[in-house]
């Protein structure tokens, strides 16, 4: 039988290097594995950078593809998580014209049944914000679509692992000397 | 306290060479790396720089010192075409775990991605065939980076690692103090076995009625041929070997059962379908081993021991997996199994031997046919070099031909493009193997096709000087292609047929001796003519033109279902 895929999360602990990305991605791409989402950011470690990424494949490939990751010089740790095992979120934007909010009645019971942040207001346009799961962020998309979106974007997906990562161990453990 | 000098960071890359121990460079001079080559000039006392005549024949002539010395090979290269060039090598040294450090010189750092004279982005092309990586942009920076470079290289599962100087970092002035790197502490060379696995493995090995061990280059990148060897003779497990682990054990050992895989020997290969426990040493279970998954070792538990954690399940699903260096894993779990011997097992390995010798290696080492065989042409070469020749090989039949045939006294002695199968690698490789191990006798046997490849190398065996001895199996066909035309693809010879140029006048060109053959009289005696020889000597052999390498496992097929014909 053959597996089935499924969403995991791959949160990978590197240090600072301008190259790593590229390596990273390389490892997807020599595989074609597509990625649904990848951001990057500073961990909770001075100087540790922490990548999420997001794909939709088998246990064992994803198994194969941390390790690969692990094996990059400058990746402390790689670890994969399926959504049960994480809290996650993504944010989204989205830029409607001014205009609407007055002559679209159902919009402001739209937004406000959404829990959506409205962030910026000027004459032209005004720009809400939403957070939550890639369903309530679509739901949103999909509610306020008929109404003239200007532009709409949704960030990558961050996370944090229900599980301890313990990397300030991994670090203590191997020191620069 | 001694006053510090400022130096150019071109210099600090030589002094950094110096100080990792380096005395041999292979490269290839250009604009962006000339006040490197500045430099060298003036150390040229201390560090010989060998002008190959292609960049890539510098990456594998380093490859080639590589292998057979355990120590780093050291290129050197410009940026955009130089650096480019090197990608074909490096993949090679990637994928057969050979310690490399590539220099390669770069546009000045304000041009960086304006698309300057011959930039071109060598970190990103080389990224994902590079163990690491890294572009200095500070002169600095240039002593670190080349210490880490170096301590990356060699270090657990060795790779090649390239660093990639801007011109402006190599005239910038800086105060050189070098350290040799120790550690990163994002990397684990050497991972921890668990002694829990271990006990298991231990455990399996000593209730194991048939078991199996298939060795790799991880006995010899570990050098542990002697802790592998005491291993195998406690336990008196047969021991087969794949392409890279050939000549870890010597030929003649009596638990030596021959090479696994497409055209390795019958017997490992059946029998690796019928033993009842698999042990993997130092090895990665490449397509061209393992044959069909869906059919390979299915009955067997398999014991894997591997430097790198990646390998472990990648292909096969292991049973027990023991990280770490095999010359630390293999003297702990001597303490755990018993002394043992599997006479009966073993003689089946040598009653499949025989049948294999009657079809198949009876015919090709003694043809009864008019043509030369390639395999006569390697049995010569054993006979005259009592098994103590480095032999070089490309890829293609001659280089299954000479793997299969060819016998080994020593380690560190079968050089040849295993993972990637690299045309053209064996005459580069076989001269860096020559300077790497210059009181041996260095034997290169090359097809036809991959001879002309990096033929131009010709030229750098002659100005240097080295002795290497070339033998040229043409059967004026790219073989290996051709025998899957004929097999697979109905005779269908597409662009497979060469019509060659006179190579023994080509090498004469280049002041090499050269001679060829086409009978079998000759043979033996033009085999003892060059291997007399104290200079380099070329030898071509007109082998049978349309000659198949067998046995064979055709692609999709079970390691058992191995044709004898």
């Amino acid at each position: 039988m053959s597996e089935l895929n499924k969403t995991y999360t791959i949160s990978v602990y590197t240090e600072n290097n301008l190259g790593l990305l590229n390596r990273i991605s390389a490892i997807f791409l020599k595989r074609h594995i597509s990625i649904e989402s990848f951001t990057t950011s500073e961990s909770e470690i001075e100087n540790i950078f922490r990548f999420i990424i997001v794909v939709n494949i088998t246990k064992s490939r994803v198994e194969r593809v941390v390790k690969q990751i692990e094996k990059q010089i400058e990746v402390i740790a790689a670890f994969y998580h399926s959504n049960e095992e994480t809290i996650f979120l993504e944010t989204a934007l989205y830029k409607i014209k001014s205009q609407s909010l007055f002559n679209e009645k159902p919009l402001q019971k739209i937004i406000k049944n959404s829990q959506a942040n409205i962030i910026t207001v000027s004459p032209e346009y005004f720009v809400i914000e939403k957070t939550g799961w890639r369903k309530d962020t679509e739901k949103l998309y999909y509610d306020l679509e008929p109404y003239g979106l200007l532009q709409f974007v949704r960030s990558g997906r961050i996370s944090v692992s229900k599980e301890p990562m313990n990397i300030s161990n991994i670090l203590g453990l191997n020191t620069d000397k | 306290m001694s006053k510090i000098t400022r130096i150019s960071g071109a210099e600090a890359v030589i002094k950094s060479l110096l100080k990792e121990g380096i005395d041999l460079i292979y490269g290839y001079p250009g604009g962006a790396i000339m006040p490197i080559y500045d430099e060298l000039h003036k150390y040229e006392d201390k560090l010989n720089h060998v002008l190959t005549r292609h960049e890539q024949g510098a990456t594998h002539a380093a490859q080639g010192f590589a292998r057979v010395t355990g120590k780093v090979g050291v290129v050197m290269a410009t940026s955009g075409p130089g650096a480019t060039n090197l990608i074909t090598g490096i993949a090679d040294a990637q994928i057969d775990s050979t310690p490399m450090v590539c220099i390669t010189g770069q546009v000045a750092s304000h041009l960086l991605g304006s698309d300057a004279f011959q930039e071109t982005d060598i970190i990103g092309i080389s990224s994902p065939v590079t163990k690491w990586n890294c572009q200095v942009t500070k002169a600095s920076e240039i002593p670190k980076v080349l210490a880490k470079a170096f301590y990356i290289a060699k270090s657990g599962r060795p790779g090649p690692v390239l660093i990639d100087i801007t011109k402006d970092a190599q005239f910038e002035l800086m105060e050189f103090s070098y350290s040799q790197c120790k550690s990163v502490r994002s990397y684990i060379p050497v991972p921890d076995y668990s002694i829990k696995q271990l006990k298991k493995a231990a455990e399996l090995i000593n209730n194991a009625k048939k078991p199996l061990i298939v060795f790799g280059q991880g006995v010899i990148l570990g050098n542990a041929e002697t802790e592998f060897k005491n291993f195998i003779e406690k336990t008196g497990i047969p021991s087969a070997w794949t392409i890279l682990g050939l000549s870890a054990l010597p030929s003649d050992h009596p638990l030596n059962v021959g090479m696994v895989g497409m055209h390795g020997n019958y017997a490992p290969n059946v029998l690796t379908n019928q033993c009842d426990l698999l042990i993997a040493v130092g090895m990665r279970f490449d397509d061209r081993v393992t044959g069909n998954l869906d059919t390979y070792a299915k009955q067997a538990k398999i014991i894997h021991f591997d430097i790198d954690p990646a390998e472990i399940n990648k292909i096969v699903e292991v049973d027990v997996p023991l990280l770490g260096n095999v010359k630390e894993t293999l003297p702990e779990i001597l303490k755990l199994v018993n002394k043992n011997n599997h006479e009966s097992w073993l003689g089946k390995f040598h009653s499949l031997y025989e049948i294999e010798y009657n079809k198949v290696i009876k015919e090709e080492l003694h043809p009864t046919k008019e043509g030369l065989s390639m395999a006569e042409v390697v049995k010569e070469i054993n006979i005259a070099s009592k098994g103590n020749a480095i032999i070089i090989t490309d890829v293609g039949q001659h280089q299954m031909v000479a793997c299969r045939y060819a016998r080994f006294n020593k380690s560190k002695s079968n050089v040849t493009s295993g993972g990637l199968g690299t045309m053209g690698f064996a005459l580069p490789a076989a001269l860096g193997a020559k300077m790497g191990a210059p009181e041996r006798e260095v034997v290169a046997i090359i097809g036809d096709g991959g001879f002309q490849m990096t033929i131009q190398e010709l030229g750098t065996i002659f100005q240097t000087g080295s002795a290497v001895k070339i033998v040229v199996l043409n059967n004026n066909y790219l073989g290996m292609v051709r025998q899957w035309q004929e097999m697979f693809f109905e005779k269908r010879y597409a662009s497979t047929e060469l019509i060659n140029p006179d190579f023994v006048t080509i090498a004469k060109g280049y002041y090499i001796e050269a001679k060829k053959v086409s009978k079998r009289e000759e043979l033996k005696s033009s085999i003892e003519l060059m291997m007399n020889s104290k200079k380099p000597f070329f030898l071509e052999v007109s082998v049978e033109k349309e000659h198949n390498v067998f046995p064979m496992i055709p692609t999709g097929a079970s390691v058992s279902d191995i044709r004898l014909d």
